[in-house]
């Protein structure tokens, strides 16, 4: 039996991925389930399992190849068979040839570069009319939109590769075109605070400066996934904000004790806040909700993103199943998720099919901030830093710990009111500790 | 009282009906289709269909006439009215079989009868051999189209006042005929009956005729119209129409002038109304606006479940509209998301002769909206193939936006109008815009390089004119 193998889908937004390693060499045997390579994908290294039996024939996209998904990339086969008719097959599209076995190649990788854009073909020149914008290049690059809608695209300065076409098979249409338009512009700075690296760099020596005064370089995917998919909440979902400040006292207090006990695993604000969404989703269905087309989709279950910042951008692991697992189940498994996401090396599901997300720049010193809204969810929590901070407690002044929330909220699917009790929710579970562990 | 039961059931069989419960059928619903007369509705049956098979002999007739300018001798020749009318109702025969065929093909079962909804899903049905009931238990489709209008204080007899449906079963043609209201209806049957020798006066309320139409259309129909011994009266009011001993008299203010026209028959053609009587809509609380089902997007009606497609819903009363429609509830009902109806994008057409063709607005209309529009004519007397077919009368008309060379509408009068516009109906779905249009190669000689010369001119460019 011949069983191609084919670069897999391993989430909703990957269009291409890159095969990083073969784990196996031409010729070796191979048993359904083996992992055979590492495929880079928009998000993380993902190993792939092989699906048949056999021995691995042929390797059509070498190490360093990327590819749009479903494209042949190798044969497993039975040493017997001919497997001549399939491995010559052209596939969906032209492969990079394989690099030879053992080489590393990552120079070649055919990573589209965003400054190389198809040039105007020169017959338009005879049309006084605004020529067509340009095109990113290519199949991988390739913007689905109408003649209409790039023509008032390039009029109206809006690009083109940052909209979701809401025609047939999301091609832009007009209307795409023009709501973005007469949108608000994104707001860069909370996106700019959560992919920032954060890392000082006191210099007052200029190194050797280049010639060029600047470099254009290739998105990373997951830069190009991340560049291209937050216009697409903050142009079309309408955002709201709702902040909330939280007396952290008494959760500081229980977290203390918590990490003192011996044998338990070590519990973080952010663990708690998690524990205190889920509880606050299930009473607050309304924001544990998503529009989908012209329904909203209400979800029975908290399954909680939680943003991980990584030096090349973020990536948000979900943490599934909140709303029935104890602190110290959440605590461990977002610390596993955390660590792997680091390290490149989630699992596809695991980066999916978060209800609600959480972004917690509290590290960073931050007091407040507003993230924005990872569609289709409905809504993220942005949580800031526990800071010590003069309070006024029965007429006294003291010293006591605050956190400031801000709930971003998809106003299609919710309202003010429901953000501002869903918070209201989190802010007495946090208060109020025990009841996270009860 | 037998019963029966389906997922969908769909009152009335035209052009939104079947469409609506083939679709269904194609989507693995069962479908139980009611209806009172043959399958087909008015469009098959008493519309669309027959009256093209008239046009098309009005079409030869006129051929006859201008033989000598082919060098064509021809001897004694004549044209029997009657025998047209037989000939359309073979046409109509055959494409209503057509319809029950389809039925056959896709399981859908045809209950005779007329229906009403004695609840949301359930169907009373009267035919001629008692009464059944029928379940829906998915949903109610109802498509029972139109009728002709009248105006007030006239009865269509259908002997001296006749309406299309008379128009289009009568063998006997009047030696005289006034149509009231210079619609698509009202100027095809002019049309026919100018062919056949008949002296016809056309009235119409509105400043012009086909109204709907872009003003230069309207002015170069008149014209044509007149010059074949049409007598074309616009802006006139009917006040009175009164039969008197062998003929009928209609009394018209003109300008605040009375005036007293005779003929032997009248045909009403001033529109037509949703038919929507006792139809049980009313006991079930199903709004209604102006005598039109108000529908969503996805044609259901206010009452969950029961979904309206076609004329009764209001809107273009046209059968391509409302088989769009019929798939578009079809579709909803069996959980799809379908795209709803681009109502904006709906071709209008005539079939007189020339024939008369729209797509979008009108220069007027696009003015209106405040709109800069470039426009671009052709006419067909500097098109080869016309010029060779002997088919010249005519021009195609392309409204752009100036900035963005946006098609807004195409308006044609001329050979095969009714064709031509389909350019213009893919082009606007794309949302091509002039350049597009002129991007595309477009065959030597056809009528449709008028297309292609009419978009040159909206942009300064024609070539042949």
């Amino acid at each position: 039996m011949i069983t191609k193998v084919l670069m897999p889908k391993l989430s909703d937004a990957m269009e291409t991925g890159k095969v990083i390693k073969w784990l196996k060499k031409e010729g070796d045997a191979i048993k359904g389930g083996d992992v055979i390579a590492e495929i880079e994908t928009d998000k993380a290294n993902v190993e792939i399992e092989a699906f048949g039996s056999g021995v691995l024939r042929k390797i059509v996209v070498g190490e360093g190849g990327q590819v749009p998904v479903g494209d042949m990339i190798g044969v497993i086969a039975d040493p017997a068979d001919d497997i001549g008719a399939v491995a010559s097959a052209p596939s969906a599209s032209a492969a990079p040839a394989p690099s030879p076995k053992g080489a590393d190649a990552p120079a070649a990788a055919p990573i589209p570069a965003m400054e190389s854009y198809r040039s105007v073909p020169a017959t338009n020149a005879v049309v006084p009319m605004t020529p067509m914008p340009a095109q990113a290049p290519g199949r991988d690059g390739r913007v689905k939109a109408s003649p209409l809608a790039r023509k008032i695209a390039a009029q109206s300065g809006v690009d083109l590769r940052v909209l979701q076409g809401t025609g047939p098979g999301g091609r832009i249409v007009r209307r795409d075109v023009e709501s973005a338009a007469t949108a608000p512009r994104p707001a860069a700075a909370p996106a700019a605070v959560a992919t920032a690296p954060a890392a000082p760099r006191p210099q007052f020596v200029i190194p050797g400066r280049t010639e060029a005064e600047y470099e254009d370089r290739a998105l990373s995917p997951m830069r190009a996934t991340i560049a291209k998919r937050m216009p697409l909440s903050k142009a079309p979902v309408p955002h709201f904000y709702v902040t909330s400040e939280v007396s952290m006292d008494r959760a500081w207090g229980l977290r203390a004790d918590l990490n003192g006990l011996e044998g338990q695993p070590k519990v973080s604000i952010t663990d708690m806040v998690i524990r205190a969404c889920a509880l606050a989703l299930l009473k607050n269905p309304g924001v544990n909700a998503q529009l989908q087309g012209d329904k909203l989709r209400i979800f029975h279950r908290a399954h909680i993103g939680i943003a991980v910042a990584l030096d090349e951008g973020l990536i948000t692991p979900v943490l599934r199943d909140c709303d029935v697992k104890p602190l110290a189940q959440i605590a461990m498994e977002a610390r596993d998720l955390a660590e792997r996401a680091r390290g490149g090396k989630l699992r596809a599901q695991e980066f999916s099919g978060a209800t609600f997300s959480i972004s917690n720049l509290g590290m960073y010193d931050v007091e407040e901030f507003s993230a924005i809204i990872n569609p289709p969810e409905g809504a993220i929590l942005a949580v800031g830093s526990v800071l010590e901070k003069p309070v006024v407690d029965a007429g006294q002044i003291r010293v006591g710990r605050r956190m400031k929330m801000t709930i971003s909220c998809d106003h299609r699917a919710m309202d003010g009111a429901m953000g501002a009790r869903f918070l209201q929710d989190v802010k007495r579970l946090l208060e109020e500790p025990l009841r996270l562990l009860v | 009282m037998a019963s029966q039961s389906f997922d969908v059931v769909v009152v009335g069989s035209g052009p939104g009906g079947y469409v609506a419960a083939i679709r269904c059928a194609q989507l693995g619903l069962s479908v139980g289709v009611v209806e009172d007369d043959r399958p087909g509705g008015v469009c098959l049956n008493w519309g669309c269909i027959p009256t093209k098979a008239l046009l098309r002999n009005a079409e030869i007739v006129g051929l006859f006439h201008r033989a000598e300018e082919f060098g064509i001798t021809v001897g004694e020749w004549k044209a029997d009215y009657a025998q047209a009318i037989q000939r359309s109702r073979r046409v109509a025969d055959r494409m209503a079989k057509g319809v029950e065929f389809l039925f056959r093909k896709n399981k859908i079962s045809l209950v005779p009868g007329s229906g009403t909804l004695k609840s949301k899903n359930v169907i009373e049905v009267k035919g001629r051999e008692g009464a059944q009931t029928l379940e829906a238990r998915r949903a109610v489709i109802l498509a029972t189209g139109s009728e002709p209008k009248s105006l007030p204080g006239v009865t269509i007899d259908e002997q001296r006042v006749i309406s299309s449906n008379g128009a289009v079963r009568a063998e006997a043609r009047p030696a005289s005929l006034i149509v009231i209201g210079a619609g698509a209806v009202g100027m095809e049957f002019a049309d026919v009956y100018r062919a056949y020798g008949v002296e016809v006066t056309v009235l119409e309320a509105l400043p012009r005729v086909l109204p709907v139409e872009d003003e230069e259309a309207s002015a170069q129909i008149s014209r044509l119209f007149t010059r074949r011994g049409m007598t074309v009266r616009t802006g006139v009011k009917v006040v009175k129409v009164a039969p008197a001993a062998d003929q009928i008299i209609v009394e018209i203010d003109a300008e605040g002038k009375r005036e007293s026209l005779a003929a032997s028959q009248v045909l009403m053609a001033v529109g037509r109304g949703a038919r929507t009587k006792n139809l049980g809509l009313e006991a079930l609380g199903v709004a209604m606006e102006r005598g039109f089902v108000t529908v969503s997007p996805t044609m259901e009606t206010s009452v969950k479940g029961i979904f309206a497609v076609g004329d009764m819903a209001g809107r273009q009363m046209l059968a391509h509209k409302a088989m769009a429609e019929g798939v578009v509830a079809a579709e909803s009902i069996a959980g799809r998301s379908p795209r709803p109806v681009d109502y904006g994008n709906v071709p209008s057409c005539t079939y007189c002769r020339p024939q008369v063709a729209s797509i979008g607005m009108s220069e007027t209309a696009a003015k209106a909206d405040g709109r800069e529009v470039s426009v671009g004519r052709f006419p067909f007397t500097a098109n080869g193939k016309a010029v060779a077919l002997g088919e010249t009368e005519g021009f195609l008309k392309v409204v752009a936006d100036k900035r963005t060379g946006e098609i807004l509408g195409v308006h044609i009068v001329g050979p095969e109008a009714t064709e031509l516009i389909h350019e213009f109906a893919v082009g606007r779905t794309l949302e091509a815009t002039l350049e597009e249009i002129i991007h595309t190669i477009h065959a030597h000689p056809t009528l449709s390089e008028a297309s292609l010369e009419a978009t040159l001119a909206a942009l300064g460019q024609a070539i042949h004119i």
